[in-house]
């Protein structure tokens, strides 16, 4: 359907240890999955971040920010370092026992995983960069193996009984004025022009939470007006376009780190979403986009602007009766629904023109997704709360009517709140989310078995595949890789060998597939793969 | 071959093993008459599940800002 992905930044929390260091606490996250995967053992090292394409301040419109003028936040393209000093304020006067430096001392910041994804700390909080997929029920399983692999680190964590256990939310703000982000990726013929992609996608996004909003108590950014809202995020946006990511936070994002062949693609770096647990919003999240996307490449997005976007995003997200209307630049007054329905006709209609969501020569995908997009967007136009299966705010707000009910809570009660808070506990003996689903009152998207297969199993058809099995095949070999490129050190060679993959939809199990299976050990592997002569045994 | 036994743990002389978790697993078939009693069912069974001091437990959970 399109190549996407998702970034999840989760909450990180020792309630035992008020005060601890965040990062220092992501760092302890990442070394336990290093720990449970044995990929130290195995490989000798971890896999290192290869930044080399790391460009976070190109602009989409067309020009570089000055690295001086940058807030600090949004220098990613250079590897996070903890100090002494960090480390020592970590865990307050405790005795340090950092078994999770290696040999130089050094914490380990960042993996690459043997489904081909990214895990590492990113500014004060653990975050999982899915691998590459095609299709928004392959989005909405190596997003929920992201899950998974933060539960394992979890897990490994509270098995050490020296250090305080550590708890992962996958929310988005701590209702005390911070948020953080969940981010989708979407790639994009670079041909398409960056205005028409802000004009057809804004209104689309002020919109598109009602479908896919994750809930939220307390209104304002630090929750200090009592009530529920649609979305974790609406509240922390400030403007309409920009490049910052952490502060002033635009509704359109226009960094350009295509991590790609960079005059084919852009990547399309998404920062408006709730994280979503909800199986059902994550699929509509994913597909109604990508869908979007084509809309708009196709020249044929709804022509549509709406008056004031960031304080329409807001009121949109304020009211959860969906009644509220928002001002288009013609004059009309209309519903977040009944946006959505604009781009809904729009999308079934272009799907129709290209025969895409054909039952028999379709793409398997689109079909699935308008149905679902249709009969989501007839459920909360209808009866909202019988949405609460599948939309995820929807959902949360059905728990807290009931405890609501009764106790005869206030919103601004602390056990609304912890309700809130505890939703997104990825536990499922803790997370209210998973103790709805195991009663079987969210609906599956996915299969338990493909997200657990997720975890260490990467994507087929996307370069992932080629990261991943490099990883899990030649890890010890294996000495960085990066979104567009993976690094061999192979004994003999003399030189540090840089395979590049800028093309995402190259180095898939279909094209590399037998080439994996053909070689044990690495040199051979990149001797057939970049038609050379292997390297001579070491006697 | 070399690419799952490194995904897999294999060693057995660790003190503290630790898998990579499964997926919940799937509740059985849900009861069809679930929906008018389920309710009280489930918010008692999360009055159990909830952190102990609600209160201090929210006002304590405090994030360093991110993306």
């Amino acid at each position: 359907m399109r190549v996407m992905g998702s970034e999840t930044e989760y909450g990180i929390h020792a309630p035992s240890a008020p005060g601890a260091n965040a990062t220092m606490m992501s760092a302890r996250i990442i070394q336990a999955y290093a720990t449970v995967t044995r990929q130290r053992a195995a490989g000798g090292a971890e896999t290192r971040w290869d930044y080399t394409d790391e460009e976070p301040l190109h602009d989409a419109r067309g020009w570089t920010v000055d690295r001086a003028a940058a807030d600090p936040s949004q220098l990613t393209d250079q590897p996070p370092v903890l100090d002494a000093e960090a480390v020592a304020l970590a865990y307050g006067r405790q005795e340090l026992e950092l078994d999770g430096a290696d040999e130089s001392g050094s914490l380990l910041m960042n993996m690459v995983l043997g489904n081909g994804a990214r895990l590492y700390v990113d500014h004060a909080h653990p975050e999982y960069s899915s691998p590459e997929v095609t299709n928004p029920r392959d989005a909405v399983a190596w997003d929920a193996a992201g899950d998974l692999v933060a539960l394992a680190t979890v897990r490994k964590v509270a098995s050490d009984t020296a250090l305080p256990p550590i708890n992962l939310y996958k929310n988005n703000t701590d209702n005390k004025s911070v948020s953080y982000g969940s981010h989708e990726n979407y790639l994009m013929p670079r041909s398409v022009p960056f205005g028409d992609i802000i004009r057809g996608l804004t209104p689309f996004f002020i919109s598109r939470q009602v479908i896919c909003g994750a809930g939220r108590v307390g209104i304002g950014q630090d929750s200090s007006t009592p009530g529920y809202q649609i979305s974790q995020r609406a509240d922390f946006f400030e403007a309409e376009v920009g490049l910052e990511t952490t502060i002033r936070r635009p509704i359109i994002n226009t960094r350009d780190e295509p991590h790609a062949t960079a005059d084919k693609y852009r990547r399309l770096h998404v920062i408006i979403g709730d994280a979503n647990l909800s199986q059902a919003s994550n699929f509509l999240k994913f597909g109604t986009t990508a869908m979007v996307l084509s809309l708009i490449e196709a020249g044929q997005a709804p022509r549509i602007e709406v008056h004031e976007p960031v304080q329409a995003l807001q009121a949109v997200s304020h009211d959860t009766t969906l009644a509220v209307t928002v001002r288009l630049l013609d004059g009309r007054r209309v519903t977040a629904l009944d946006l959505q329905w604009m781009y809904f006709e729009a999308a079934a209609k272009l799907a129709q023109e290209t025969g895409v969501a054909d039952s028999v020569t379709g793409d398997g995908h689109t079909h699935e997704v308008l149905s679902h997009w249709e009969s989501t967007l007839t459920t909360l136009g209808t009866d909202p709360d019988a949405a609460a299966s599948s939309v995820e705010w929807v959902a949360k707000k059905s728990l807290l009517e009931g405890y609501r009910n009764r106790d005869g809570l206030a919103w601004d009660d602390a056990r609304l709140g912890l309700v809130d808070l505890q939703w997104s506990d990825i536990r499922p003996e803790k997370g209210l989310y998973y103790r709805l689903l195991s009663r079987d009152r969210m609906r599956r998207i996915v299969d338990d078995g493909d997200i657990t297969r997720a975890v260490t199993e990467p994507p087929s058809d996307t370069r992932a595949y080629f990261r991943g099995r490099c990883v899990s095949s030649f890890g010890k070999d294996v000495v960085g890789a990066s979104w567009d490129s993976v690094i061999f050190d192979v004994p003999g060679l003399g030189k540090l060998q840089r395979v590049p993959t800028r093309e995402p939809l190259r180095g898939t199990q279909a094209l590399t597939g037998a080439l994996f299976e053909r070689h044990t050990d690495a040199a051979s592997f990149l001797a057939e793969l970049l038609g050379q002569a292997p390297p001579p045994a070491r006697s | 071959m070399a690419a799952q036994e490194q995904q897999q743990p294999q060693s057995r002389d660790t003190e503290t093993e630790v898998d990579v978790p499964e997926a919940p697993p799937a509740a059985p078939e849900a009861q069809a008459s679930e929906a008018t009693q389920g309710v009280d069912d489930l918010l008692d069974e999360i009055d159990g599940v909830l952190e102990s001091n609600a209160e201090e437990f929210v006002r304590a959970f405090v994030q360093k800002g991110g993306q």
